[in-house]
């Protein structure tokens, strides 16, 4: 069973100069994490607040778990659980306070769903009395997850839930989400991470309103269409410098301690044993052919739409 | 050549009450350096930053700030770096040309220079078409590349980069990597926190704080070797695991 559906959604704002979201559709099975995966300004929040019956499309239609985003806007309310990018827990309330006042919104006791949340308010407990505004960023967190869940919804929406929040607590987050998805609950987690893609089951890239690629991470890395290498050298500045200016290479961008470079499509010689680096003599080169990350492909995708003329 | 030293801290210290926020923190970043600044969330960057950037006096020990002292020249200091982050960079309402004006006026920067600086940042960013456009309806990745010419208007010796790069799009960040470059080349002394793991890698050398104090600092390669760790990631993930405090 399908339980998001969104079909050629769009929206504009600013009398439609600012296009947020043009001609967007995918769908959602039963239990599954699917991760919206994109930057800042690519339309995800406003995804999530039509989803959750806060915003109207211009266009198209949304059902969440069997109910449509107009006509029983109501009912999704009672059964979707979001966490929005932006802190919205009452500052002025304390930890326990919080909890007990969600629950009670949505006609239940913190008792009744308590084991669904215990894993990740065990560590909020030592804190209960303190108020939500004097959290630290990765406490309050974990409190607004808390809320979303008091009430076991059907469907969990979470916006940004790890922008700006460090390695590690990104880590136990996606943790967390492991362990909710065992209980059979869906969830469509937004990010502009991109190596948190790969914790979803399905992905979809998105990039100005526009869905760039839908799969599972393992399938949209395996479509990437070229050969990859990844280079390193004494001088990784200059050798990125060396490397865009040879017309044998088609993309160079720098990931970590490597560049990754991929080829023009005529070119058929083996990179490995081919001049790439220009007349600078570069020290301590090293090379590799290596796999596609989703950072690649989304990369890629980006700068193929740029080109079509989107 | 010989290398000069722009930021020099010995037991920085700063305390909240009981709470140490910033612990003995004692450090040097060479001109020219880009000197990455990591840490978790609470481990007590910010403050360490704003103590770096003249904003807020320590408690206890040394720093030194393109030759100036942290407790009784902060106005030099303030006038000899420059600050960008995410959350604070430009004004939405007023237009690209007016920001650039406003930034380069407190900057204390001539009418001629202001006019001339003014035209080539406007011509390398490419936004000569753009120039009367207010700046709240640029793309976020512009406004990030904007906001950074901006801060280094006054060609100070360090710039001050408080996760820049949060939210924009892979081929932006790079390209703002590309600008961080050009300016540690200049000469501009680059002083930047992120949670990018390969940002690290960019860094020529990293520190990384944890409860306060500095547990590690060095160049990507030598952390990486040290902590037998195959990626910055998990050099971080293996420090700031160590954190007691929350």
């Amino acid at each position: 069973m399908q339980d998001l559906i969104v079909n050629n959604v769009s929206k504009s704002f600013n009398k439609g100069k600012v296009k947020a979201l043009v001609d967007v559709s995918f769908s959602v099975e039963k239990g599954e994490l699917f991760g919206i995966i994109g930057p800042d300004g690519a339309g995800k929040t406003t995804l999530f607040r039509i989803l959750t019956t806060l915003l109207l499309a211009d266009e198209g239609m949304a059902t969440v778990n069997g109910s449509d985003v107009i006509i029983d806007y109501k009912a999704i309310r009672n059964n979707v659980g979001y966490m929005p990018g932006k802190f919205s827990l009452y500052q002025d309330l304390t930890v326990e306070e919080n909890l007990v006042f969600f629950a009670s919104i949505f006609n239940t006791t913190v008792e009744e769903n308590y084991k669904l949340i215990e894993d990740i308010y065990v560590q909020l407990e030592p804190f209960k009395n303190r108020r939500a505004g004097k959290l630290s960023g990765g406490m309050k967190q974990k409190l607004a997850l808390c809320c979303a869940l008091i009430h076991r919804p059907a469907v969990l929406f979470l916006d940004e839930p790890t922008t700006g929040v460090d390695a590690v607590s990104r880590k136990e987050f996606w943790e967390m989400l492991k362990r909710l998805k065992k209980e059979g609950i869906t969830i469509l987690v937004s990010t502009p991470y991109m190596d948190e893609a790969n914790l979803c089951e399905r992905i979809a890239l998105i990039q100005k309103g526009e869905i760039l690629s839908i799969d599972t991470p393992n399938n949209i890395t395996e479509q990437y269409p070229d050969k990859l290498l990844a280079v390193k050298s004494d001088n990784m500045s200059l050798l990125l410098k060396d490397l865009r200016k040879n017309e044998n290479v088609k993309s160079a961008f720098s990931f970590g301690e490597y560049h990754h470079i991929s080829f023009v499509d005529g070119f058929k010689n083996d990179p490995m044993q081919s001049d790439l680096f220009g007349a600078n003599n570069h020290t301590n080169i090293s090379m590799k052919p290596i796999a596609a990350t989703v950072e690649d492909c989304f990369i890629h995708l980006m700068s193929k739409h740029e080109v079509n003329g989107n | 050549m010989e290398t000069e030293t722009v930021i020099k801290a010995v037991d920085l210290t700063k305390k909240f009450g009981n709470f140490t926020a910033v612990d003995n923190i004692s450090f040097e970043v060479n001109k020219g350096e880009i000197f990455g600044f990591l840490g978790a969330n609470g481990a007590g960057k910010t403050t360490a930053m704003r103590m770096l950037c003249g904003l807020s006096k320590p408690t206890s020990g040394v720093a030194n700030i393109a030759g100036f002292d942290v407790y009784t020249e902060t106005e030099k200091i303030k006038s000899h770096i420059g600050y960008m982050s995410q959350k604070f960079s430009l004004y939405e309402d007023l237009t690209i040309a007016e920001n650039i004006n406003f930034f380069g006026g407190i900057y204390g920067l001539s009418d001629k220079e202001l006019k001339e600086q003014s035209n080539s940042l406007i011509e390398k960013l490419d936004l000569s078409k753009n120039a009367n456009k207010l700046v709240g309806e640029l793309p976020l990745g512009w406004k990030q590349k904007l906001a950074f010419s901006v801060a280094i208007i006054h060609k100070p010796s360090i710039v001050f980069l408080d996760e820049p790069t949060g939210g924009v799009d892979p081929i932006t960040r790079r390209q703002f990597w590309d600008m961080i470059y050009d300016a540690a080349e200049s000469g501009i002394t680059i002083f930047i926190t992120t949670h990018y793991m390969d940002e690290a890698e960019y860094c020529n050398r990293v520190s990384m704080m944890v409860d306060g104090k500095i547990a590690a600092l060095d160049s990507p390669s030598n952390l990486k070797e040290q902590y037998g760790a195959a990626t910055m990631d998990d050099v971080f993930y293996y420090l700031a695991r160590q954190a007691k405090r929350s």
